[in-house]
């Protein structure tokens, strides 16, 4: 066609149109998210806990690996002479806000006792909640034994 | 009910002339006002949505059922923000200027025709004050910008005052043809004057061109996309309304929507049969509610239109503003002059709808 006799019958302005009044009614893609959730990975890298022994016992034997490896210096750890008499951390810290969670500390672990968990909606309110100590780190694992242990045995065989 | 309203009378009739005639006429404004500021509020609800849609996105879903309550979301956010007024502005001007774009916004209510017994003001100039009042609203823009004492607001009330003044012309020339076709200045005498065998009665046939260019205006003078260059935010960040916040901005809004609204409503009125059904002609249909005129298919039209002007926002890059001006003089004007004597030549040999008019 004429290009002046185009642009006057707006013929491609009239395309236009047709195209987004098609993808008016295409399927939308959006996730609502609170209620809806896309699958994650059993690899995936959230917020850390630290694992027992099935018999109650702290895996952590305070090797202070974890503290070695840690690009971010996010870990700091005291070491001491348990109750019953085996080696033990006093303290063990993780600053959630150094953290990069890059998941190094969990591949240094020899006893597999610190882990990344796949909670990722955590939040703090006040200063000084950034920082996870012993007794939360074995809280959180206390609480999500069950999931930890399916997701190590889920990813095991590619380990 | 109706005893109740019988007993009432005597007391009704109390109540002196003058009185009684401003109730009515109050009454009146508040049955036209309230459907209008919620269509306002859910036009923005919807034209969120809509253009969401069209990007495969879902808009705003989480106030309410469907997100049906963020109009309010949005309008109590605004109420509560603070209003600044910058320290070298012209108090006066920026306060008034809003009030200055939503006042002829509304005014122009008065003459719009619902159906054939409701209208505010039945007068007989209606077209003439449509034309007067539409052409107000862009004084609240140049005020604004100027007020404002911001360059970004002074470059968007200059194009916005150069576009409206382009784009008027054409306007004005696309309801001569109306005024030629129907032979009234009255907007309801105009919808009448379509009457007939349904949809193939309306103007919108014989007047296509002045059809087409009469929106495109509208949707110009307006300010919405693809002519918004009054607003350009990705070039003069918000335009005339830079350095308005809270309610101001909100009232801005409103007048915007508000004007959106009455141009939908214009062009049902002059090329769509107003309230009229387009099934009055069609056989087996007539003593039915689908082909009985209503202020149903006034609301059908204007949903239609309104869609219109969120579909080309969705669709058209914003034009550039030495195209806004060809546009505008180069070719709206010569085809609404070509069109009027068009016109003219079947009014003189009597084909058409011109016939009876001329």
């Amino acid at each position: 066609m004429l290009y002046p006799l185009k642009t006057f019958l707006m013929t491609e302005l009239v395309q236009g149109l047709r195209l987004t009044l098609k993808n008016l009614f295409v399927r939308k893609v959006t996730i609502k998210y609170p209620e809806e959730k896309t699958p994650k990975s059993p690899r995936f890298r959230g917020l850390h806990a630290l694992r027992r022994y099935p018999n109650g016992q702290e895996r952590c034997i305070a090797c202070k690996l974890c503290e070695a490896v840690c690009p971010a210096l996010a870990i700091t750890i005291e070491s001491d002479v348990g109750p019953d008499g085996t080696r033990r951390t006093s303290r063990y810290d993780i600053d959630l806000f150094k953290c990069i969670y890059c998941g190094f500390c969990e591949e240094a672990c020899p006893v597999d006792a610190i882990v990344e968990t796949d909670i990722h909606e955590f939040h703090m309110e006040t200063r000084g909640e950034n920082i996870m100590s012993k007794d939360k780190l074995l809280a959180v694992g206390d609480k999500y034994e069950k999931t930890i242990a399916a997701e190590k045995a889920a990813d095991a065989a590619y380990r | 009910m109706i005893d109740m309203l019988t007993q009432l009378e005597p007391l009704w009739l109390m109540v002196p002339e003058l009185i009684r005639d401003v109730l009515v006429i109050v009454l009146k404004i508040v049955v036209v006002m309230v459907p209008l500021i919620l269509g306002v509020a859910y036009f923005t609800y919807a034209e969120r949505r809509i253009i969401g849609f069209i990007q495969n996105r879902l808009g705003p879903n989480r106030v309410g059922f469907h997100g049906l309550l963020q109009p309010f979301a949005d309008l109590f956010k605004m109420l509560f923000k603070e209003v600044v007024v910058p320290s070298s502005s012209n108090r006066f001007l920026f306060v008034i200027a809003p009030l200055i774009s939503l006042i002829p916004a509304l005014a122009v209510w008065a003459v719009v025709p619902l159906n054939d017994e409701f209208v505010i003001a039945d007068i007989d100039a209606g077209l003439l004050y449509v034309l007067a009042l539409t052409s107000l609203g862009v004084y609240g823009v140049i005020l604004a910008g100027w007020a404002s004492n911001s360059k970004y607001a002074f470059l968007g009330a200059m194009r916005s005052a150069a576009q409206i003044v382009a784009y008027e012309i054409a306007m004005g020339f696309a309801l001569v043809g109306v005024l030629m076709a129907s032979g009234s200045l009255n907007l309801g005498q105009i919808v009448l004057a379509q009457s007939g065998t349904g949809i193939f009665s309306w103007f919108w046939l014989p007047l296509f061109p002045l059809m087409i260019v009469y929106f495109i205006a509208g949707v110009a003078e307006t300010n919405r996309a693809p002519f918004d260059v009054a607003e350009g935010e990705s070039e003069i960040v918000a335009g005339f309304h830079v350095e308005y916040s809270g309610i101001g901005f909100g009232l801005f809004f409103l007048a915007e929507y508000a004007n959106m609204i009455l141009i939908t409503a214009l062009t049902s009125v002059f090329f769509f049969g107003g309230w009229l059904s387009p099934f009055a002609g069609v056989p087996g249909l007539a003593d039915t509610w689908i082909a009985a005129p209503s202020v149903g298919w006034l609301g059908l039209k204007m949903a239609f239109f309104s869609f219109c002007f969120l579909w080309f926002r969705a669709t058209f890059p914003r034009y550039r503003y030495d195209q806004i001006m060809r546009l505008g003089w180069k070719v709206f004007i010569p085809v609404t002059i070509v069109w009027i004597a068009v016109e003219g030549v079947m009014a003189a040999l009597g084909i058409g709808p011109w016939s009876a008019a001329a």
